[in-house]
């Protein structure tokens, strides 16, 4: 029996969850800071009777875990920004062939190589816009042990409740930290398996038609029916069509699942923010140190709070709004030049209160970093 | 079952010109999976993009249309996550060698159970003419407007130095090997490799000036041979057909098994 706590890495926090929610088919390519994934999944899918390969580059590991998902199987790869970014064109694929997958990339600094093995958040937008094309994506993040484990159970329940990608946006700090992990007892976290058809043998299935509530049920390669799976448009066969309304009609359910949607797949936590005149938000590891200043600054009377990001895509404007929308001044604590920054600005009423602290330079941003900027924003001097 | 029971006749008309190869090879590939008795339930066909790849869409098994040169990745997720299934991958030139080449390589040396078919027609099909890795040196193309100083892979050679263990070519001209071959690839355990020399009129033939689809299937059945005939002693430049290599190693499938067997042994 294994013990039910742990003291680990992040990177094997989700493993566990990954293993928690029903993970079966794991292909990946080594790349630091994600490695350990890989490592643990190589040792630990077999011992449950699922698989695990380790493929010629992050192209074939998306592409295959793709196929393995069409068989009717929980897949998952892992990587951080390069080989992320060698995965853009599958990732559009299982968006437009609507594949339950789940992709992490544990981030390090970029462009290029960059610098591998310290922190940085700055694949944001590369999650959100990485692949061509307009698309909805589904993101999730989170800044500590426990909530990795649950963000992956989670990014698999939602890939397969919405036939999605799921990308897990961890990052340098978070993968390779140690801390304790409790893993829940089996059925204490819901999980969601794909809905698969009920037409029967020698009746029609619609791979491509969805139901009314926009869902699609799902039949395994090697089942009874057999249909065409294509990343061109097509029609409610998986036949390719270049019909103007076939086309129309596709790429608005493909967005409209996800950002119809933005309001249930959102998740976040809320520090302190009922009475906050100053608002941080945050997300990833970052949050930690925002969280920190939250607690040290209410010690001194201060109104300030945190709102913090476990969704960053579909973005969720509605919570950003509401939350922000009554602060003074809203300071967002990310380590990259500003990309969730600037989403919050464009849902806020008042831009010109919406303040960015963060750090680029591949060290991790601490609680003095964030009181510096704070102190500038009140007009204080540091 | 009739040939047209493993038609998907609702997706017809096709979208290859007319006296183009690829529809003998759909033709031959339905003859073989028919003289194997297969249920169209337990097999899977993955292709990427081309003309040649397009093939996946008017057969009535598991269709799997991909990106362009990732075929075999796909497939390979297919294969080892239900390894009961007959995977076949139908690649065109540019797909399987060029864009795909890091693909191919490995999988042929994993030997993973994969019946990979090479459609080549020396050209990009789909996107108007340009070369291919197996053009070759001296032929015309639209982006070898002054001839081609790419040398070409020889598909036979480069597939089994990677490992591949069955290693086979014929031409669209010899269609009763052609479908003789293909069911010999998918009766093969491990990864099968079939290069099919075929015709592309509308590019390669136009461009080359080597006439209609009539005349260039003339014209393989010319410059081909069978493996070790008395005729390729005469004429080394005569390409050889049949099957150059049909050896048994372990399996990927088959050897990830033992892998579940022994971590299981090893306990949790
Ligand atoms: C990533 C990517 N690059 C380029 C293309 C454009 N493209 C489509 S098919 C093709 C080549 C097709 O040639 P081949 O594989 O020989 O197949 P054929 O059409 O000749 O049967 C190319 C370059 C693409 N679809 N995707
Ligand atoms: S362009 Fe060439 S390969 Fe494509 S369908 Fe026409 S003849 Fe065939
Ligand atoms: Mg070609």
């Amino acid at each position: 029996m294994e013990s039910k706590i742990k003291f680990v890495q992040g990177n094997e926090a989700c493993v566990e969850g990954a293993l928690y929610a029903g993970l079966e088919f794991f292909a990946g390519y080594p790349i630091t800071p994600s490695t350990e994934i890989a490592e643990h999944l190589s040792s630990r899918l077999p011992r449950k009777g699922g698989r695990f390969i380790q493929m010629e580059d992050e192209i074939a590991s998306l592409c295959a875990i793709i196929g393995a998902s069409l068989t009717g199987h929980k897949v998952m790869t892992a990587t951080s920004g390069p080989g992320f970014s060698l995965m853009q064109e599958a990732l559009g694929y299982a968006v437009m062939a609507e594949i339950p997958c789940v992709i992490v990339d544990v981030q390090r600094g970029g462009p290029s190589t960059g610098i591998p093995t310290h922190v940085s958040q700055a694949d944001v937008m590369q999650a959100r816009w990485g692949t061509h094309g307009d698309h909805a994506i589904v993101a999730f993040t989170a800044s500590n042990h426990q909530d990795v484990f649950n963000m992956t159970v989670e990014a698999f329940n939602v890939a397969e409740t919405y036939r999605t990608p799921v990308v897990l946006l961890f990052d340098e700090v978070v993968g390779h930290m140690r801390e304790k992990l409790e893993i829940p007892e089996p059925g204490q976290i819901p999980l969601v398996d794909r809905l698969r058809t009920s037409v029967k043998e020698g009746v029609d299935y619609h791979p491509y038609l969805p139901r009314e509530d926009g869902r699609l049920p799902m039949s395994d390669f090697g089942g009874v029916h057999r249909y065409n799976v294509t990343g061109l448009y097509h029609d409610m066969w998986g036949f390719p069509s270049d019909n103007p309304s076939v086309v129309h009609g596709l790429i608005r359910h493909l967005v409209d699942k996800i950002e119809n949607n933005a309001n249930l797949i959102a998740r976040y936590k809320k520090f302190h923010l009922d009475d906050a005149k100053t608002v941080l938000v945050s997300y990833g590891s970052a949050a930690r140190s925002a969280l920190h200043v939250v607690q040290h600054l209410r010690g001194r009377g201060q109104k300030i709070g945190l709102l913090e990001l476990q969704t960053l895509w579909p973005f969720p404007s509605d919570i950003i709004q509401d939350v922000c929308n009554r602060a003074e001044y809203v300071v967002v604590v990310e380590m990259n030049m500003g990309q969730i920054c600037q989403m919050v600005k464009q849902a806020v009423d008042c831009p010109e209160r919406v303040f960015l602290a963060n750090r680029i330079d591949g060290v991790f941003i601490t609680p003095t970093d964030i009181r510096n900027i704070l102190r500038l924003v009140a007009g204080k001097g540091v | 079952m009739a040939v047209k029971d493993y038609l998907r006749e609702r997706f017809f008309p096709h979208i290859w010109c007319a006296g183009c190869g690829h529809g003998i090879v759909l033709n031959s590939l339905i003859r073989a999976v028919e003289k194997l008795g297969m249920s169209k339930n337990e097999i899977v066909m993955v292709s990427g993009i081309g003309c040649s790849s397009r093939i996946s869409g008017y057969v009535d098994f598991h269709t799997l249309h991909t990106i362009h040169g990732r075929a075999l990745a796909f497939a390979t997720g297919v294969k080892m996550s239900k390894p009961e299934l007959n995977v076949i991958v139908p690649m065109g030139d540019g797909d399987a060698l060029a864009i795909g080449g890091n693909h191919f390589i490995h999988a042929a040396r994993r030997n993973i159970d994969i019946t990979a078919i090479v459609m080549n027609n020396r050209i990009y099909g789909m996107t108007g003419g340009q070369y291919s890795p197996l053009s070759g040196y001296g032929t015309l193309a639209t982006t070898a407007p002054y001839k081609n100083i790419d040398q070409s892979f020889d598909t036979v050679q480069l597939a089994t130095a990677a490992g591949a263990t069955f290693v086979a070519r014929t031409t669209t001209y010899h269609v009763q090997q052609l479908t003789d071959l293909i069911r010999r690839a998918i009766l093969h355990e491990g990864f099968s490799v079939l290069e099919v020399m075929t015709q592309c009129p509308t590019y390669f033939g136009r461009k080359n000036k080597l006439g209609g689809a009539v005349e260039m299937m003339k014209y393989m059945q010319k410059a081909t041979t069978p493996i070790g005939s008395k005729a390729k002693q005469k004429n080394p430049e005569l390409i050889e057909r049949g099957v150059f290599v049909e050896k048994e190693q372990p399996e990927y499938c088959s050897e990830y098994e033992k892998i579940i067997q022994r971590a299981m042994a090893s306990g949790s």
